[in-house]
Order: C-alpha cells, then structure tokens, then sequence
C-alpha cells in the first residue's frame, strides 16, 4: 500500500515541470499579458504610486496651519471644514443619483424586456445620452431649463409659473445631468443582467401559483440582486466623481462643491498638488468604502449562475 | 403521499390551436383527457409538443379553441390559477434556493401553514429519495437528481394536472430507464393525471395509457400503445413507431385486405392499412424484427423471399441488427439471430400481416376526420 502510494507520488513528482505549471494555468499564453502589464505599470501604478508619494510632501503653508508633519495634508482634509464637507456634498449627489438610477432602469428594463413594436427607437433614445458627453448634456440643460430656457419659458408664457424654476447652476441642474448621463449606463447593464435570467424560471413560478409581485420578489430580485449591485456601484462611481456638469450646471462654491472640483482648484488656483492629490485620494477612499458597503451587502445574497444565456 | 383529491372527471382541449405569425405551431387538437389518465404527446422536433404544453400551462395564449375541465373553461385562467404542475426540459429550478426551498416554493405561494410545508417538502423529498441533497443548490446535484427535484416541486403540490416537457432527454441512456420506471411508479402511486412530451416512441410506448402522435402541430393518430404499435394509420405513425423499413413500391393487385406489390427487387403481399388500388403508389411499412432471414434450406411456407445481399452487421446484444441491399439495390433493415457474413446472399421473407400498405401522402387524417363528422370528402 504505502509502496503503491509512494511510486505514485513519484510518478507525479516525476511529470514534467511544465506540466505541473499547465496544471494549475500557468503556461507560454501568458506571456500574452505582458504588453498589458506594462501597460498599467507605466499609465496607472506608476503615477498612482507617485501621486501617493505626493501626498506625503505638504506645502509648508499647510503644515504651518494645521500641522502633522508629512502626514499635513490628510490632517487638512479631515479638520478643513471647506474641503471635509466636499465629501458629504459630493455623496449627497452620487449616492441618490446612482440610487434613482438603478430603481428607474428596472421597471423599464422589464417592460423592455418583451417584444413590442417601436422597441428598437424607444431604447435608442434611452440610451442616446451615452453619446452626448457631459459637457453637451450640461448645454442641453442650460437651454432648456436655464432661467432664460424653454420649459421656463413656457411655462411663464402660458402663465403657469410667474418666477422661473431654478433648475440649473444648483443641486437639481447637477442632479438632472447625472441621471441623464448615468441611466443609460444603468440600463444598458440592467437589462443585459436581465436577459441573463433563464425566461423559464419565471414561467415556473407561474404554474407553481406565483402572481407577478411573488415572482418578482421571490425568483427575478434576487437573482437580479448582484447585477443591480455591480450596476449601482458603477453609477456610483461615475457620478461620484462628477465634474464639468458641477461646475456647468452647478453651484460649484455651494451645494455642488464636489471632491473632484476642491481637487482641481487645488491643483490649478492653489498650485498646491500634494493637496490635489491627496483629495483624489481620498475621493477613491471614500468610493472603496461604499463600494465594500454595497459588496457587504451582496454577499448576502445568491452569487451563482442565473440559468440563464448571461 | 396521499392520491391526489382535488381531481376532476374529464380535460377537454377542443379545437386547440397555436399559431406564430402565419405559422401554425398547433392544429386542431381535440383530445379528452380522464383523471388519472397518462397522456404522452410524440411527434419529431418542431412538430408542436411543447407549445401544445405551454398552451395547457396557461404560458402561450391559444389562438384557436378552448380547454375545458369538467365543462368549465380553463384556457381563460391566468397560469398562476391553473393549479397545473409543469415539469420543464431544463428542469427550470430556481438556482439560488436549495433542493427543499425549490420544492416547498409552491406550497409558500399557497400560504400553508409552516408544519404542513414541512411536512410535505419532507413527503416529496422521500418520494424522489433525495433526502441526503436537500440542503443543497441544484448547481450542485447531478442532472438526474435535478430532474428528481423538479418532479418533486410539481407533485407535492398534488396538482390537478402534471405535465412534463422532455424532462429525461438531457439524460444517459441508463438513468433514462431508471427515472422512466420511477415516473410510471409515481403516477401509480399518486394517480396524478399526467401529460408527457416525448419524441422517444420506446418512452412513449412504455409510459403512457394512450399516445398522441404529432406531426406539423397536427394530430396524426390518437390511440393506446398497442393501437399505435401494430396499427398506425400513416406511414408517417409508422415511421415513428419503429418500421424502419419504409419503401415506396407498386400495387399489382388487391384481394380483400391483402395486396401484392412490388418493386425495388422486392415482390411480397402485405396488408392494406389505409386505401390502396391497382397500379398505386404506395408506400410500405415494416419492422426490422418482421423481416424474417430464412435459414439455408428453410422453405418460405408458400411465402415470396426477397432476396438480398448482406451489408453491415452489428451485434446488439440479443439479437443482431443487419443492413442488406436488395437486388435491384434497395436498402432493408434486418433483425437476425445469428452472424450473418457480409457480402452472403440472404432470402428474406415477411407475414403479410405485418407490412403494411400505406398511401404515400399524409393528408387522410383530414379525410378520415371528415368521414367521421359525416361530411362527404
Ligand atoms: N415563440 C415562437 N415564435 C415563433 N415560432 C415558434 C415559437 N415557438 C415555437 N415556434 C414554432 O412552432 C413549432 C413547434 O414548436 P415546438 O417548440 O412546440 O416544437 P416541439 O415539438 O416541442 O419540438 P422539440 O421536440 O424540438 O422540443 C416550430 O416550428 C417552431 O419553430
Ligand atoms: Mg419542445
């Protein structure tokens, strides 16, 4: 017995090395990934890395004011009351639009989800935004709902309003272009999560007695769920990071004095970049805390395959 | 498991019919269905069986007729109010619950109570022997025990149908015969009025009280095992029904029931199964097992041989399965019981009563079916 085992272990230690590596996926393929190493290495670890070492070299005004020594920057971001709120401001838009965005993608994803006539032109204007870019989405808002814009416009003409609603250069303009830019992205996602879910899994809720809202509930959410996760996270992340709309559509010295705008004022008003980077920093910071909230979340739920083609 | 109770006497389907577009999936189904009975639906790929299903299971919206039970309407019902079990081709287990969520998930759409649900999930589990598996994901278990579950979460409901769609087609060959037996022990035990697709006729033939064949969303013949295997009434029936052996050859002449005909080197008489006369077309239907090879010497019992030259031989067991090609190279399929040697001549002869004579075309069913509402074809 212990001979047998021992001229097996034998004939395995004796398989070639390559074999063994093969085994367990390292092989000549990989040096595919060589180019994209680099790649990164050179585009994204490297200046990360040097942004970082940034951090830690505080201008001396900085260190005059609040002290802490290398570490001055991190201590102005958290005492500076101007740059900490940046961070509430910043997630009191990100967090409700990525939020809206995902609860709105899911009803129209399902309706969508069947074929009807006009399908096609109905998801092209859904998704048409994507296309635009911020800047172009910031002055489509500007014409249309600025103070001088058509909707006031109108509606002052046809006497509905006697002020004109402010709807842009504040929260609601900033709100406005980040549900325009992000939606499509959440219902691009959604609805391809979506389709992933086998159709006949609903069907065989229905004949084990299951009306809509338990089908809903019971088969479709959850296992939609971590789809829904990936999609806010992503939203989140584009919103959190918004800029040109907080500074087109804003108030970009109030309500949507974001993390992204202190950023590049420190960077191009105050030449401060050990500031500048220590808030994008922190911006990626705060979104990884969300991020693991969100994960916390979803590893509560179902993670496996959906039946589905997906 | 207590036999189901909440039965009915008779399922109606009149004039059933599915259409997509211009095309019709389903024709005219006229089927009655008793408690109890174990229905098998067979026809080739395409040919509408599971949109006959779908259309029961309240799925897909009939475009034509109308489904009864006990003379009330039931095609107007929401499937959700059916109170149908469907058992589907991908078995269509919900994959982020376990073996026993899965089977208690339509009894919780019932509002049971707690003690009952577990007791029942309990019931079912027992009843497909999965007990060891119930904590487990349907990712984890085998395609068999998947099935298992999937008939479990539709009969511990104690429906008042169950219809199951193909569900042994994604297995080997040997589970196929174990959850075959284990099907037919289940609606014996539970007497649950059964509907089941197929396109197996052996699985058909084995499972059902009474067969419908299918071909093109039409019905082609409706009947008992027994009925269907010695009795098609087209070629088509017969084709499926394992007369492997289907040539086209010519009437000589007719004597009552019988007629000679002949063709492709063959010249035998056979039984006229539908109308055939003299100078016909027809089409001619016999099973491998019914060619007989006779030994050396054997006398044919005043009987044609056909003579024939031996092709491909293939052991299967008891028996062997041979190819042979007549002398005017027609292609035959033989059952013999010893090695036949390839390239030997052979004399086949047949018992008139087991080739049957068909017209070559399929459009009698129409014709039968008016002779039998008295509308003159
Ligand atoms: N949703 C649909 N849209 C259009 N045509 C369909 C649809 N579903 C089925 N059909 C057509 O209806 C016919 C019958 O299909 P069905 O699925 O009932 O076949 P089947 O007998 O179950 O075949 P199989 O044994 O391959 O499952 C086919 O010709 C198919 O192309
Ligand atoms: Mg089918």
């Amino acid at each position: 017995m212990t001979s047998a085992t021992n001229t097996a272990s034998r004939a395995h230690g004796s398989a070639s090395l390559k074999h063994r590596l093969a085994e367990r996926g390292i092989d000549t393929k990989l040096l595919l990934l060589v180019p994209a190493i680099v790649f990164a290495l050179l585009l994204f670890v490297y200046p990360f890395a040097y942004g970082i070492g940034l951090t830690f070299q505080p201008l001396a005004a900085t260190q005059d004011q609040w002290g802490g020594g290398f570490l001055s920057n991190y201590v102005a971001f958290f005492r500076d009351a101007f740059i900490f709120d940046s961070v509430w401001l910043t997630l009191k838009l990100a967090l409700p639009a990525a939020l809206f965005n995902v609860l709105v993608s899911i009803p129209i994803a399902f309706k969508l989800r069947n074929k009807f006539r006009g399908k096609r032109l109905l998801q092209t204007l859904l998704v048409l935004p994507i296309t635009l870019g911020t800047v172009l989405t910031a002055q489509g808002l500007l014409i249309f709902a600025g103070r001088q814009g058509w909707l006031n416009r109108f509606l002052m003409e046809n006497g509905i309003i006697d002020q004109p609603l402010a709807l842009v250069n504040n929260y609601i303009g900033v709100m406005l272009s980040l549900i325009i830019s992000g939606f499509p992205f959440a219902y691009l996602l959604i609805s391809s999560y979506l389709s992933g879910i086998d159709p006949s899994l609903e069907a065989a809720a229905k004949t084990l007695g299951a009306n809509w809202k338990q089908r809903f509930r019971r088969v479709t959410l959850p296992l939609l769920a971590p789809g829904l996760a990936t999609t806010f996270i992503l939203t989140f992340v584009l919103a959190f990071s918004v800029f040109p709309s907080a500074r087109l559509v804003g108030d970009a010295s109030g309500d949507t004095r974001v993390l992204a705008l202190m950023a590049y004022r420190a960077f191009s008003e105050q030449l401060d970049y050990s500031m500048a980077s220590t808030i994008a920093i922190m911006m990626g910071v705060v979104e990884l805390i969300v991020i693991a909230f969100v994960f916390l979340g979803r590893s509560f739920l179902y993670k496996g395959s959906t039946g589905g083609k997906g | 498991m207590a036999p189901s109770t909440n039965t009915f006497e008779t399922l109606e389907l009149k004039n059933v019919g599915r259409s997509f577009g211009g095309h019709d999936a389903l024709v005219d189904l006229n089927l009655t269905v008793r408690a109890g009975e174990f229905i098998a639906l067979l026809g080739p790929s395409g040919c509408g069986k599971s949109t006959a299903l779908n259309c029961l299971a309240g799925l897909l919206p009939l475009t034509h007729g109308e489904i009864l039970i006990d003379g009330k309407r039931v095609d107007i019902l929401p499937s959700e109010k059916r109170d149908f079990g469907m058992v589907f081709q991908n078995y269509a287990l919900f994959p982020h619950l376990s073996v026993e969520k899965n089977i208690a998930f339509g009894l919780q759409m019932r509002n049971l109570p707690k003690a009952e649900i577990t007791r029942r999930v309990a019931d079912g589990l027992a009843l497909v022997k999965l007990q060891e598996q119930a904590k487990k994901l349907p990712g984890q278990l085998s395609g068999g025990q998947q099935q298992r579950v999937a008939i479990a979460r539709a009969v511990v409901l104690e429906p008042r149908l169950v219809l199951m769609d193909e569900p042994l087609s994604n297995l080997d060959a040997k589970l196929r015969l174990e959850m075959r037996t284990e099907i037919r022990r289940l609606h014996q035990s539970l007497g649950l009025t059964t509907i089941y697709v197929t396109h197996d006729q052996e699985e058909a033939l084995s499972l059902a009280d009474r067969l419908v064949v299918l071909r093109e969303g039409r019905v082609q013949q409706i009947g008992t095992p027994e009925e269907l295997h010695n009795n098609p009434t087209n070629w088509h029936v017969a084709d499926f029904m394992g007369y492997r052996n289907i040539v086209d050859l010519t009437v000589d002449s007719v004597t009552g029931s019988l007629a000679r005909v002949s063709g492709h080197g063959i010249s035998i008489m056979a039984t006229v199964a539908q109308t055939a006369a003299v100078g016909d077309t027809v089409r001619v239907a016999i099973r491998p097992s019914d060619l007989v090879v006779l030994a050396p010497g054997e006398s044919p019992q005043g009987r044609e041989t056909i003579e024939a030259t031996v092709n491909v031989v293939e052991y299967q067991g008891r028996e062997f399965a041979v190819e042979v090609t007549t002398t005017a190279g027609q292609n035959l399929f033989v059952h013999a019981y010893s090695a036949l040697l390839p390239g030997s001549t052979v004399q086949l002869s047949v018992d008139p009563s087991r080739a049957l004579v068909y017209r070559t075309s399929l459009d009698q069913v129409d014709d039968s079916r008016r002779q039998l509402a008295g509308v003159p074809a």
